[in-house]
């Protein structure tokens, strides 16, 4: 895996002419998981978008290497930067591998000959989501969870150094919600893929995160480890939300207790862990 | 090891759908040239294959080459071609907006060529020639109007539909008022823009169908592959490095010249747009690029049903009705379907 640079640079993006991000600037630290956290509508998504070349800024740019990613010719970017939309779109009757594979594009010619090279990063894509068994099944026939490691198996077809995954846990059961974010995990540490993802679950967020950005109202208002920037204030911030913050068991990374108008009585009983106003 | 396994499963299953695409193209072209035969044998009177060779190379024979020559062999090609292209316009519109509805009949593309051809031919009084013209840039003129007013907000596909539809009623009452206040022998050549017939195909309108199909056709198959990324949203082909709207422009100049010009020789002939994409892709798979694949399947309906309506009924039908009413019973099949999954 090659090491990049990333950045953003005062990007105003949004959709025709209603611009939800007010100038934000990050830098993606490179071998690193980190996670976009934000209130619906709060502009996470544009933002991946964003960088992922989806949508282009109204102003603004997007750095890659210190190249601003307009200028890259589209198939080479799309061999360093891959994105995994929300709700990608599945075509009738087509079989697993035949998706996967199709992540190979970037690296193809114009004929869409396959080399041996394509077979061995689809099939390498395909084990380490451990799906090679549903190969020449059709898409249709699958769960969920399933077919959201086959949409992930050909963003790693794509194999880029860095990937975007907007919302990949959303729509599955927590026990697949852990299965996902702990196979990203996997792919972090054993390549070095840098991974930029947007998550709702902020206890998840805060647990696989190496670097968390926050938005609020289309700005950036905190980012660092999630240990450093986790507070009761912050998440009062970003969400409109009373919570207090304990210490995850497992993982030992902050995770948040929302209070709520009902359920105060632990607080009271053990005399007040946080000062709720 | 497991690697080499998945590796074997994954050669295996795409040699398999490459074989079956390879099949069925190769099955489709035997029959499209199958009934371009019986196109050029069969007619008021049979001639046998010896005879048509013989007519096919330049030899005088009384009658026969007459017949051949001026009104099978135009009548064939015609249908040939122009099946192939409508094929080929629908399965790319209904690709990339992935929408078996989202064809150029059913959006009012080609109603609007019609319009434009039966203002030209009522009203102008004007030649073949600028009728012609003057209905592709009405089809493409259409689509423009069609993509500002479907983009609203943000691009809607079933917005688009919708408002084809729209733009269908409209122009097809603009014909009725056109063809109710033209002088009567301007009608013939007007109702030619009504319904699809391959009867009295002339030799000289010929060359622009063939010479645009034998362009465009392998142009838009160099973009078979974009699109093929296209089905799965445009996020993800912008992310797999597609040009997107460079790509979605491409194709849709390169259909709706297609099926305009095709259009300007046989009139809308109901139904192969709209039928061709989904057999072809029933037939060959879905794994790869159906451009060739839904090309043959509309050359072989128009064709076929244009063998039926002549030879197989007691009266003699234009190829149009036959596949309006092959075409109409899909439509409401479909209309369920998507209704049921809430996609309308």
């Amino acid at each position: 895996m090659r090491s990049h640079t990333f950045e953003a640079r005062e990007l105003v993006s949004g959709y025709d002419q209603r611009m939800i991000l007010d100038r934000v600037s990050l830098q993606i630290p490179a071998h690193q998981i980190s996670v976009i956290i934000g209130a619906n509508a709060s502009g996470k998504s544009t933002l991946l978008k964003t960088l992922a070349r989806v949508i282009k800024p109204a102003q603004g740019d997007v750095l890659l290497d210190g190249q601003s990613i307009y200028h890259i010719p589209p198939k080479q970017f799309a061999r360093v930067v891959g994105l995994l939309p929300q709700s990608p779109i599945v075509p009738e009757g087509i079989t697993v591998a035949d998706l996967v594979g199709r992540g190979r594009y970037p690296h193809q010619s114009m004929f869409g000959l396959w080399r041996r090279e394509d077979y061995e990063a689809v099939a390498e894509a395909m084990e380490l989501m451990g799906i090679s068994e549903l190969a020449n099944r059709s898409l249709d026939e699958l769960s969920g969870g399933q077919r959201q490691r086959v949409w992930i198996a050909m963003a790693l077809a794509q194999q880029t150094d860095i990937l975007f995954l907007d919302e990949p846990t959303t729509y599955l059961d927590i026990t697949y919600q852990v299965e996902i974010l702990d196979l990203l995990t996997d792919l972090n540490r054993k390549y070095g893929t840098t991974i930029v993802m947007v998550l709702h679950d902020i206890n998840l967020a805060a647990r696989y995160a190496d670097c968390l950005f926050a938005l609020r109202q289309g700005r950036l208002i905190a980012e660092g480890k999630p240990s450093d920037v986790i507070s009761s204030e912050l998440i009062k911030e970003v969400f409109g939300l009373d919570c207090t913050i304990i210490t995850d068991p497992v993982s030992l990374s902050p995770s948040i207790v929302p209070i709520g108008r009902h359920h105060g009585s632990g607080i009271k009983q053990m005399g007040g862990i946080v000062h709720v106003q | 090891m497991m690697n080499m396994q998945t590796m074997e499963m994954i050669r295996a299953g795409r040699a398999r759908r490459r074989r079956r695409w390879l099949a069925v193209t190769i099955v489709l072209t035997v029959l499209a040239l199958a009934l371009c035969c019986a196109m050029l044998l069969m007619g008021n009177t049979f001639y046998p294959i010896s005879d048509v060779v013989a007519v096919l190379l330049g030899e005088q024979i009384k009658g026969a080459t007459f017949a051949i020559q001026t009104v099978r062999l135009p009548r064939m090609l015609a249908g040939l071609f122009a099946g192939f292209a409508f094929g080929v316009a629908g399965y790319i519109f209904q690709t990339m907006l992935r929408n078996p509805l989202a064809n150029p009949n059913v959006i009012g593309i080609t109603s609007g060529s019609s319009a434009a051809a039966v203002f030209c031919i009522i009203v102008l009084q004007s030649g073949r020639t600028l009728t012609f013209l003057v209905s592709v840039i009405a089809g493409l003129l259409t689509v423009l109007i069609l993509y500002v007013l479907a983009r609203g907000r943000s691009f809607s596909i079933g917005r688009m539909i919708l408002v084809g539809i729209g733009i269908q009623a409209m122009c097809n009452s603009i014909i009725t008022y056109l063809m109710l206040i033209g002088e009567e022998h301007n009608l013939p050549a007007a109702v030619r823009w009504l319904t699809g017939s391959l009867n009295g195909i002339r030799q000289e309108e010929l060359p622009v169908l063939i010479a645009c199909s034998l362009i465009l056709v392998p142009a838009v198959c160099l973009l078979g592959r974009p699109l093929m990324m296209m089905e799965l949203g445009e996020q993800s082909a912008s992310s797999l490095g597609v040009r997107t709207d460079l790509t979605r422009v491409l194709l849709i100049v390169g259909a709706v010249v297609l099926s305009a010009v095709a259009t300007a020789i046989t009139g809308p002939i109901a139904s192969v747009a709209f039928l061709a994409g989904p057999i072809a892709v029933r037939l060959a798979g879905a794994g790869s690029s159906n451009i060739i694949p839904a090309g043959l399947v509309g050359a072989v309906l128009v064709l076929a049903a244009d063998l039926v309506g002549q030879f197989a009924l007691p009266v003699k039908l234009p190829v149009g009705i036959i596949t309006g009413i092959i075409g109409a019973p899909y439509l409401l099949f479909l209309l369920v379907q998507m209704n049921r999954r809430g996609e309308l």
